[in-house]
């Protein structure tokens, strides 16, 4: 096979696993008429079988489900963390590179200082002063994750300014606003885009580590996290699977966002095919 | 190279003093209530004037920057205040745990440079082979994979399942002292899942290092010359491969420290990262403001250390243009 035909399939697998996550997150709730919370303790700590293709849990919940709805807990939570921490982080990195000189100076300090602290435990400090709740997993997620965002799009600012049009629009008389957002924001956005894609898996573990801790979302929300942490005394107990399934849901997503955004980034920057990224 | 030290060093100091500054902000800006953190359970049966003099003592009713400052003072002398969770000066409670998380992080980096070197090599060696492909497959795996997961399936195999591993501490929990052989038996598993979390990056950077290296002028000079294949890969191809990376092990401090923090919670390994939790869950500022500061400085630390290192091994760097 090929170079380019393997690529192809790992992007084509990357796109089916994606959209099975979506339309698992979206579409189980509503079409299965179970309960995930629905405790029956005649049935508990049975390993996988075809009527709980996952098992089910201390309390007889089936695995499979709680998994989904821990998923779609997790991935709410991510997205959001996501979506807040790449607006941040364009609007830093874009006033930075726009204004330059002392401002941009000052900007890329902050970041430097916020990238100084290792982020779990700078969202563990929020956390802890904040708890409990979902917010402050949400703020303290994307507080930690707009620095490379910054650094992105001030960069593609920086080297969108040299450029000609910008000049020729400049020249023409377009007020500075109207270069920003006529010119300037549509050719960073899918620079932002990306990077917010790209975001969403490392929000989702940041907030299922937070979560394992004892220190994330209310142990009613069922994160993925909440999920593994809560099957520690089963795992003591020597059941395997409510500890396995709720991370093969974290590591599946993100080799799929990350196999997608990677053929995504091949396009908008062909030229960096080779540069590794992780 | 030591006026590059210092330079670095005074460059720091001002981060460190925003950081400490910006812990000292949230924390005023959060509800958390000092004086119901240090008196616990005993504020609620606690009369308000106890309170208030409780609160007096603290200094609570100050602002947050005079606090902070007298904090700073204190702490430059090694005065980082008093542990409210575990009744102990918290430069004590760091101390003693310091040691231990210190083991553990030096002998997972180590063995996560050791394999993610000869495994970067032989993946490397031929780019798009099946072994290249299920190295780097792999990697890309365990990268996405959380670290506590790992853990507790770890201790699932090798301590339930297999039996041949403690499951966790740093000793039996029969045994009054801290010997060698306990201590060697018990950090084989936390030390070898955090080793295995950091190994895919550090495979995946070498892998691509050497595979670049073997494209180029050297290298192929070197084939051209009837050098033996050992000699070529080893000699040349790892050698100017590796280079970016060893810039690149004093930034992965933060992921380190992240790795550790997880590791020693599942493990209850007495390090400094199963205090944090500690202090997080029951909001023991001092300890939690402290551990920060030091976090942050490992961090630095480790930046100096990277641009260091590229200097050492790049003969082409002068530490005059950096």
């Amino acid at each position: 096979m090929s170079r380019r035909s393997t690529r192809t399939v790992r992007v084509r697998i990357s796109a089916a696993l994606v959209a099975a996550t979506v339309l698992a997150v979206l579409l189980v709730p509503p079409l299965v008429q179970l309960d995930q919370q629905a405790v029956d303790l005649s049935s508990k700590l049975l390993s996988p079988s075809w009527s709980h293709p996952f098992g089910t849990d201390d309390l007889g919940r089936d695995l499979f489900l709680r998994c989904v709805y821990g998923l779609r807990v997790s991935l709410l939570v991510g997205a959001a963390a996501a979506l807040t921490a790449t607006v941040i982080g364009t609007a830093i990195g874009a006033i930075a590179g726009a204004l330059g000189g002392r401002a941009d100076r000052a900007l890329m300090r902050l970041v430097d200082t916020f990238s100084s602290v290792p982020h779990l435990l700078l969202g563990i400090f929020i956390v802890a002063m904040f708890r409990p709740g979902v917010w402050p997993v949400i703020v303290s997620v994307a507080l930690t994750h707009w620095l490379s965002t910054a650094r992105i799009v001030r960069a593609e600012v920086l080297s969108l300014r040299a450029r000609p049009y910008i000049d020729a629009a400049i020249s023409g008389g377009a007020s500075r606003w109207r270069v920003a957002v006529r010119h300037l924001l549509p050719a960073v956005l899918p620079q932002a885009a990306l990077a917010a894609v790209l975001m969403v898996p490392h929000a989702m573990w940041h907030e299922s580590a937070l979560s394992f801790l004892g220190l994330g979302l209310p142990t009613h929300l069922a994160s993925l996290g909440n999920l593994i942490q809560g099957a520690r005394g089963s795992l003591l107990a020597g059941q395997w699977w409510p500890t396995l399934f709720p991370g093969l849901f974290i590591i599946v997503p993100t080799l799929a966002i990350a196999g997608l955004a990677g053929a995504w980034r091949e396009r908008i920057n062909p030229r960096r095919r080779s540069e590794l990224m992780l | 190279m030591a006026r590059l030290a210092g330079r670095r060093l005074l460059f720091a100091a001002p981060i460190l003093l925003v950081v400490t500054f910006g812990v000292f902000a949230i924390a005023a800006a959060s509800p958390f209530d000092p004086v119901k953190a240090y008196a616990g359970t005993a504020a609620l049966g606690a009369d308000a004037e106890t309170l208030e003099r409780l609160r007096d003592n603290l200094g609570v009713d100050q602002p947050f920057t005079s606090r902070w400052w007298h904090w700073l003072t204190s702490a430059v002398t090694g005065d980082f205040g008093q542990s409210s969770v575990l009744r102990q000066p918290v430069a004590e409670v760091i101390g003693e745990r310091l040691v231990w998380s210190s083991l553990l992080c030096a002998v997972a980096f180590l063995v996560a440079v050791l394999t993610g070197t000869v495994l970067g090599v032989l993946a490397g060696r031929r780019p798009g082979s099946l072994l290249d492909r299920v190295v780097t497959s792999a990697a890309y795996s365990l990268e996405a994979a959380p670290v506590f997961w790992l853990a507790l399936l770890a201790v699932w195999l090798f301590a339930l399942q297999l039996g041949v591993l403690p499951a966790g501490g740093l000793t039996d929990t029969a045994s009054e002292q801290v010997t060698f052989r306990q201590v060697a038996s018990h950090i084989v598993l936390p030390a070898g899942v955090l080793a295995v979390s950091q190994l895919p990056w550090f495979t995946l950077y070498v892998r691509q290092g050497v595979s670049d290296a073997l494209a180029e002028d050297p290298v192929r000079g070197a084939r051209a010359r009837g050098l033996s294949e050992s000699t070529v890969l080893l000699g040349h191809a790892l050698r100017s491969g590796l280079l970016p990376v060893l810039t690149l092990v004093g930034s992965r401090v933060p992921e380190l420290i992240t790795g550790a923090l997880l590791v020693e919670s599942v493990f209850s390994w007495p390090g400094i990262a199963a205090a944090t939790v500690e202090a997080a869950t029951a909001v023991d500022f001092p300890l939690l403001a402290a551990l920060t500061t030091l976090a942050t400085a490992a961090v630095l630390l480790g930046n100096l250390l990277a641009d260091l290192l590229y200097g050492l091994f790049d003969p082409r760097v002068k530490f005059s243009d950096m």
